[in-house]
Parts: structure tokens; sequence; C-alpha cells
């Protein structure tokens, strides 16, 4: 038995495998697959200030090694998220990480503070979502609105503080560093890549919204360069999401510099993928002598 | 724990309408707490999302289900590749299906195309009480008359160009039978606009009609919320539920049709 524990920003997680937000909901349908209490962490579903009813299907397409989506972050607000959720995951033997998700500076600001007050272990901060009041631009493609949104966050969150990274940037290393530097006590990455298909007999998009984010093995190799990019640049802790489906992709992931990894699409083609990972990832340590799983982070011999 | 994963040994697959294909499988675990109505999820090999295919027939004892499938792309066009012997991996039972009264009350089902299969425990649960209103686009692409008629129900066949049965819509079809008959309850699977027809005929006259509802599906537990219906209680206040787990079926009066 290798050790599998990680530590992220001072949270102890009792395998390095978290499942990522918007792919399992609060746990609760998972929990019928096979007990929760498995998983290292779970990030979940994204969470508003006030209810969202997201967008009309179709929401989900599938693509060649992957799927898009825009469910636009259909959730019953933080204030239920806190009082009908969250205890039933805390009685759950894993890290509960909670996500948050805004349109405008005031949205994250109220949210941090209900957060901070609130019983969950560490609090992740999507900045992939629009400003309204800036045009419409992502917060997490510019430096200066990153910095903006995670240095007004921290101010009124004491809890362990992940910033999730959009790749749909220039520079993924500029943006990890801005979020370093505002007070970020972790960052994971990559949230979906925009894209779009077509319906050739309607000509229509397949998804409503018509783009959606796009997930799945598809992204997995623009992930893990990703991961060694920030990871060259930055000093906090990096959770690698994007495509991973299997132990060999979480081992790569954290070679490539991550501490810990989150799982979602994976769970949709296979309910028992993130068990499956966390017993492939015990045996390649045993294997390989690796006493800690913490080892392997970052190890990546480039050339 | 509410869901199996299964490994479902294929028993018999073969064609039975152009594109269409009907299966049987053994998998005891998802058999033995499956009820009408419900669904499972088929992984297909090289594709990241597992197909939803509804149980067209499922016996616990003998620890079997059947599914009768249409190749509707890629995913299906690999399933309908799979031979007697090979597997399917499965996950189930999935959703919530269809209300059973007595069956000794009178339920009429209307389907349509590759939505009929679903309906076939339905016929059997209320036997000589049935009355099917199946619709096709011709007499060739008809499926599981045969099975419906062996299950006591009185069929009535539609076709969209008149090669068998009624040169109709089911929806004209069920028309012309509420005109004449009553029912205590309408079950209904198909194209969207059937189903909306077949609910409003049922609404006007008071009957109870349960719809099963089709979408683009993420997880299929309900964990992802991809596959979303927009439904209105009685206060008249918008939803936004899940087929995969609120569904498939739902009352036909809180579906907002749109």
């Amino acid at each position: 038995m290798s050790d599998l524990r990680v530590n992220i920003a001072g949270v102890e997680l009792k395998n390095p495998v978290i499942a990522a937000s918007g792919t399992f909901g609060y746990g609760m349908e998972y929990n019928e697959f096979y007990p929760v209490s498995l998983l290292g962490g779970i990030s979940c579903k994204g969470t508003t200030l006030l209810e969202r009813k997201g967008n009309p299907p179709s929401r989900i397409a599938e693509t060649p090694s992957g799927m898009l989506n825009s469910v636009g972050l259909q959730n019953p607000g933080v204030d239920q998220f806190l009082s009908t959720y969250l205890p039933w995951l805390l009685q759950q033997d894993t890290v509960v990480i909670a996500n948050m998700a805004g349109s405008t500076l005031e949205d994250y600001c109220a949210m941090a503070e209900k957060l901070d007050g609130s019983a969950v272990h560490m609090v992740e901060l999507n900045i992939s979502c629009p400003n309204v009041k800036e045009g419409g631009a992502s917060f997490g493609t510019s430096c200066h609105s990153v910095e903006q949104v995670t240095a007004e966050v921290r101010r009124r969150c004491r809890k362990p503080l992940i910033v999730k990274l959009t790749p749909n940037v220039t520079s993924i290393g500029d943006i990890a560093q801005a979020a370093q530097d505002a007070g970020a006590d972790a960052l994971s990455l990559i949230n979906t890549l925009t894209g779009m298909r077509i319906d050739l007999r309607t000509r229509r998009p397949i998804l409503h919204n018509n783009t959606g984010g796009l997930s799945g093995p598809a992204v997995f190799p623009v992930a893990v360069r990703m991961v060694r990019e920030v990871y060259k640049r930055v000093k906090i802790p990096l959770i690698g999401i994007g495509g991973i489906s299997a132990w060999e992709d979480a081992a790569e992931m954290m070679m490539a510099g991550a501490s810990a990894v989150q799982v979602g699409t994976a769970n949709f083609h296979d309910p028992m993928a993130m068990p499956k990972i966390i017993e492939g990832l015990d045996r390649f340590a045993d294997q390989n002598r690796i006493g800690s799983i913490a080892e392997l982070t970052g190890t990546v011999r480039e050339w | 724990m509410r869901y199996t994963q299964e490994n479902a040994r294929i028993l018999a697959i073969d064609e039975c309408a152009p594109g269409i294909y009907n299966c049987t499988l053994s998998a005891p675990r998802i058999a033995a707490s499956a009820s009408v109505g419900q669904f499972v999820g088929v992984l297909c090999e090289g594709y990241t999302l597992r197909r939803p295919i509804s149980l067209c027939g499922f016996d616990a004892s003998l620890g079997i289900l059947r599914l009768v499938f249409e190749v509707r792309g890629k995913g299906t066009a690999w399933m309908a590749k799979r031979q007697a012997g090979e597997s399917f991996d499965l996950i189930g039972p999935l959703g919530h299906g269809f209300p059973l009264l007595d069956p000794s009350k009178k339920a009429v089902l209307v389907g349509g195309g590759i939505g009929t299969p679903p309906l076939l425990p339905l016929a059997q649960h209320y036997g000589e009480n049935a009355v099917v209103i199946p619709g096709f686009r011709c007499g060739t692409s008809a499926i599981l008359t045969d099975d419906f008629t062996a299950a006591g129900a009185q069929v009535i066949l539609c076709t969209d160009d008149g090669s068998a049965g009624f040169h109709g819509f089911t929806t004209q079809a069920l028309q012309t039978w509420l005109d004449a008959h009553t029912c205590d309850v309408i079950y209904t699977c198909g194209p969207k606009m059937m189903m909306k027809g077949t609910a409003e005929l049922a609404a006007a006259r008071g009957i109870d009609c349960y719809v099963s509802m089709e979408e683009r599906m993420g997880c299929g537990v309900g964990a992802c919320l991809g596959c979303a219906c927009m439904t209105q209680d009685e206060d008249g206040a918008d939803h936004m539920v899940r087929v995969c787990l609120n569904g498939p079926v739902f009352d036909g009066k809180e579906v907002v049709w749109g």
C-alpha cells in the first residue's frame, strides 16, 4: 500500500482524484454506484448567487473523443446549496469543494462571504463566466480582471481558494501568475475549450446556445501542456483537469506538475472511472516503489 | 445502490425492420430491479457518451432484457453490428417509468416509430384492456405489432403513407377512437409533436396522460443536467427538470412543449 494522500493548500485529500465540477452534481447520483467517500474530493456543481434555470435544450453534443456542453450553470443558488446539499456532502468523508460562478464582481463578492461562513472545505472560483458589466468577455481572459476578481474574493473568504483557469486565452502562464499574485492558494486547470457543431440537415448548431465547452479525451494533451506551462510559472499547487479517463492520464498529469486531478467527462462513459483511477494509481505506485504519490508531481524529464 | 453496471451478454440480435434491431440480453442484476418505462445506458466502443435505450421488455426471473433500437448514428450503428455471444456494457435501470393502474383499467398506448418499444410492457400489463395506436412511416417499418397482439391488446396501426392500416397520424386515429370510447389513462412515446397532440387530446377529455420524453443525454443519472425539459407546476411556476432522472416519463399536463 502506497501513500495516496496529497495536500492542497493545507487540506489533506485521501487520494488525488477529485470529481470535476458540473459533471457530478453534489455526489448523490454517483453515490448510487459506489460510496463517494472513496474519492479524494468532490468539486460541486457551479453555484451562483441566485437560482439559474440554465440554457434551453439541446445542451449536449458528442464530438470525436469528447463532447460539447452548454448547460448554462443551472443550479438552485448558493443558499439552497448550503441548506439542502452541503449537509449531506459533509457526511460523506471526502473533501467538499464549493465551486462558485458569477456574472458580476458583486455576485462573486456576495457569494464569497456566504461560503466563508459555511462548512465547505475549499472554494473553487470559476472565472470562465462572462462579465456582463464589461461587455460579456470572460473574467478569466484578462490578467486585470483575474487579479481583480481573485483579490476581491480573497478579501472576503478565508477558505483555501482554488482559481479555475479557462484555456481560452493567449498566455495561460500570465493568467496563472495574476491569480497567484492576487492571493489564490491553488489553481485548477483547464476548464473547457469553446467549440461548436452544426447539424447538416437543419443547418442549425446542435447546441441551442450555439457554442459550448469541449471536454473529454480530445482536450487531454492541451491540458497537460497548459499544466506544465503553469507549473513552471507559479509556486502554488495545481489541480490538473481535462480529459483524464484512466490512471495513466492521472499519472501523466501529475508528472506534468499537478498535485491532484479532477475527472469529469469520463464519469459519463464509465461511472466507475474514478474508483478505477484510484486503484490504478495505487498499483502503479506500489509496482514502482513510489512511497507517496505526491512524489510524482512535476517529475517529467523534459528534453 | 440504485444503479448497476453490468456486462450483458447478447443472447440474440436481429434486424426486425429496415434499420431497427431487436436484441435480447442476459442482465440479471438490471432485470431484477427494472420497471416499465425505464431505460439503460449502452456503452458504444469508441464513443464518449452512452446511448439511452428504453426497455422493450424485462424478466426478473429469467434475468433478461429486451432492447429494440434504431440506427440513428455511429453509436447505434456500432450496436447493430454486434452478434450473439458478444456483450454490451450497460448501466441501469435508469429513470422513472410509467405509473401503472390496476390491469382492469382501460389504457390507450400511442407510439411513434422507435418510441413504440417502451409501450410493449404496458400492453402486457393491461392485456385485453389495452388499445395500442402505433404509427410508422410505412408498413415495412412497422414493428412489434405481433407482440402487441400477443399481449391481448387491440392494435390500430397507422402509417404516414397509407401502405398499411390507417392512412394518417396516430393523433387522428386517437381522436376518432376517443370520440366513440373512453379510457382511464393514455401513455405515449414518440416524436415530440405526436406526444404534444396526444397530451392535448387527453387533457381536453380530462384523461390522465403520461409522456416519455427524449433528449440528448450526458451522464444518464441526473448529475450533469445535460438533458433538460421545461415543466410547469400547478402554481404556474417553470422548472428545468432532468429527463434522465426526473423522467423520462412525465405527466403530460406538466410538460411545457415550446
